[in-house]
């Protein structure tokens, strides 16, 4: 417990300079001093406090859906953005954009949730089909799957001329995140209650459908709970902000390692880990190359991939 | 009292389990016995739901397994299936818990915790009860999963190959405590058992199959004998009476 608040507490610490990050001068003193500067307050209040939350609850609820991907296909290397969701959300919004142009973000959020569950569906489909499954050939199932939905979308995309905004969902970019474009957000910290709540049953059925039958919980039923929430979580984050990569593989194995796999002690690990990580991420991405800014997705692709590296020639041992 | 009417298990054309009407003894050890793909495991697993059947029904206290609500069953029968393969990491501790899901439903209250305790003990696994059970040997493990499902604490409790990976000493004592179990607690255990002389020595009753059928089912004495053995392995084996315990000498 007291490792946790100390965690929180470096998060909370990092959130705040976050907010004083940026070309705009926002200062401690332009804040509150006592004639307050207003254009430092609106810049503070439209633009850079929206974007904390945004970062906070994407990277909350990716990692709590990470987490959840991979106790439903009992691999510790899947999550949302290898195992089919991302690819077929980016379908389903394209689909929404290309057929609808009309439609309001939250009815492409609902058609890219739609995808999303269709396609990880599939997905956990497909695994139950491959018999003597391996550790490394679930995650290949996934990466294939994804690569089959990404070339339907470019393809499409091409046709439509929307190349760029398909860009755009797949690379998690919080740059233009603003006041009224960033809401839509709120319900996934609301999903990743939802998890918590059914902790529990997470983490029986993520020992198999045999365990979970036996201590008399209906396997697909959770199974089923467990799709809705990685995918309407997925669409979320791709119609708002875009796909952040590694972020679901890397903060719930990190907090495996040293807290086990018990969701119900793990996901509040996991969602204030993922938090920490996506901040760290946009932070350095706005000040690398100050004035100009990196999409957040582009730095967590960098750290992710080392790190992922890392972990897995860490613990290969245990793999198998 | 367990029940199973016309049973049977197909897979294509192939039939597994072969129209099996069984009435299981209540209270004590049964243990089934029997050649490889004599269809034992998948018998035990329909009985416990967690395989459904092509065709028959299975009673647990008048309950038909496939109709009546999950947790209901949960709280009268537990099964253990073979190859337990685990990718989650849990402690020794949080697994066994997860045994009581069916009372506590997530929030273990001191009764549960006791059980918890009781069955950590029960299985000599008080000094791993913090690690996590990809730290464990597979013995180890094995006596974990049984641990936990002895804190389900039901009246039919069925272990598909509970001796599997466990050493002698620990093959023994867990034989001896399902023994306890039952004739203190008043327990029915099911066992699918490949030693025949752990089945011999410590079940009240034995079940012989063979190509998807029951065979032969009887106490000790009727079935440890060469001529039903034959029948059942296709292998000349000796039996010898030692200390009143029929021992089958099938080595040479």
């Amino acid at each position: 417990m007291k490792r946790f608040i100390a965690a929180a507490a470096v998060i909370a610490l990092l959130a705040l300079v976050s907010l004083f990050i940026g070309v705009s001068n926002v200062s401690w003193d332009s804040l509150f001093s006592p004639s307050p500067d207003e254009r430092a307050l609106q810049v503070l209040v439209i633009s850079r406090i929206p974007r904390l939350l945004a970062v906070m609850l994407v990277g909350t609820s990716l990692g709590v859906a990470g987490l959840l991907m991979q106790m439903l296909a009992r691999n510790r290397f899947v999550e949302p953005a290898t195992a089919g969701s991302a690819e077929s959300a980016s379908l389903g919004v394209l689909a929404a954009t290309a057929l609808a142009p009309q439609l309001p973000v939250l009815g492409k959020m609902l058609v890219a949730a739609c995808f999303a569950l269709a396609g990880t569906a599939l997905f956990l489909l497909i695994l139950r089909r491959i018999p003597m499954r391996s550790v490394l050939i679930v995650p290949l199932v996934g990466l294939v799957l994804g690569s089959v939905f990404d070339s339907v979308t470019t393809f499409f995309a091409y046709r439509f001329d929307l190349l760029q905004s398909v860009n755009a969902w797949k690379t998690g970019d919080f740059s233009t995140v603003l006041r009224g474009r960033y809401e839509l957000l709120w319900v996934t910290l609301v999903l990743t209650l939802c998890a918590y709540v059914a902790a529990d049953r997470f983490t029986v059925v993520g020992m198999g459908e045999s365990f979970t039958t036996n201590l008399g919980l209906r396997y697909s039923r959770i199974v089923a709970l467990g799709l809705v929430i990685v995918s309407l979580v997925t669409a979320m984050v791709v119609v708002t902000v875009g796909m952040i990569p590694f972020l679901g593989l890397l903060v719930p194995n990190v907090v495996s390692l040293f807290m086990g796999d018990n969701a119900r002690k793990s996901i509040p690990w996991v969602a204030v880990g993922g938090a920490g990580f996506v901040l760290l991420c946009d932070i350095i991405g706005r000040v690398v190359r100050f004035p100009y800014e990196i999409p957040g997705a582009t730095i967590a692709g960098v750290i992710g991939s080392g790190l992922f590296l890392f972990l897995l020639l860490r613990r290969d041992a245990r793999v198998g | 009292m367990i029940e199973a009417k016309n049973v049977t298990k197909r897979y294509g054309p192939t039939l597994v389990v072969d129209d099996v009407s069984l009435r299981f003894p209540v209270g004590g050890i049964t243990s089934i016995i029997g050649p490889n793909g004599a269809g034992k495991s998948t018998l035990l697993s329909m009985i416990s739901r967690v395989l459904p059947m092509s065709s028959g029904n299975v009673l647990v206290d008048g309950l038909d397994v496939v109709t009546t609500p999950g947790d209901e069953l949960a709280r009268r029968l537990a099964i253990l299936r073979q190859d337990n393969h685990l990718t989650s990491r849990l402690t020794v501790r949080e697994l066994v818990t997860f045994g009581r899901y069916p009372h506590s439903k997530g929030r273990p209250t001191v009764k549960d915790q006791e059980h918890v305790e009781r069955a950590i003990q029960h299985m000599g696994l008080e000094a791993l009860s913090a690690r996590f059970l990809d730290e464990l040997s597979g013995g180890q493990r094995q006596r974990a999963f049984v641990a936990m499902v002895l804190c389900q604490d039901t009246d039919y409790v069925l272990l598909d190959e509970p001796l599997n990976g466990l050493d002698l000493k620990h093959a023994v004592s867990m034989m001896k405590q399902l023994r306890t179990a039952a004739n203190t607690l008043g327990k029915s255990f099911v066992l699918v058992l490949h030693d025949l002389n752990f089945a011999s020595c410590y079940s009240d009753h034995l079940i012989a199959m063979r190509d998807g059928k029951v065979a032969f089912q009887g106490r000790s004495e009727d079935i440890m004998r060469p001529d039903v053995l034959r029948a059942v392995y296709d292998l000349e084996i000796a039996i010898q009476q030692i200390n009143g315990d029929w021992i089958a000498t099938h080595y040479r």
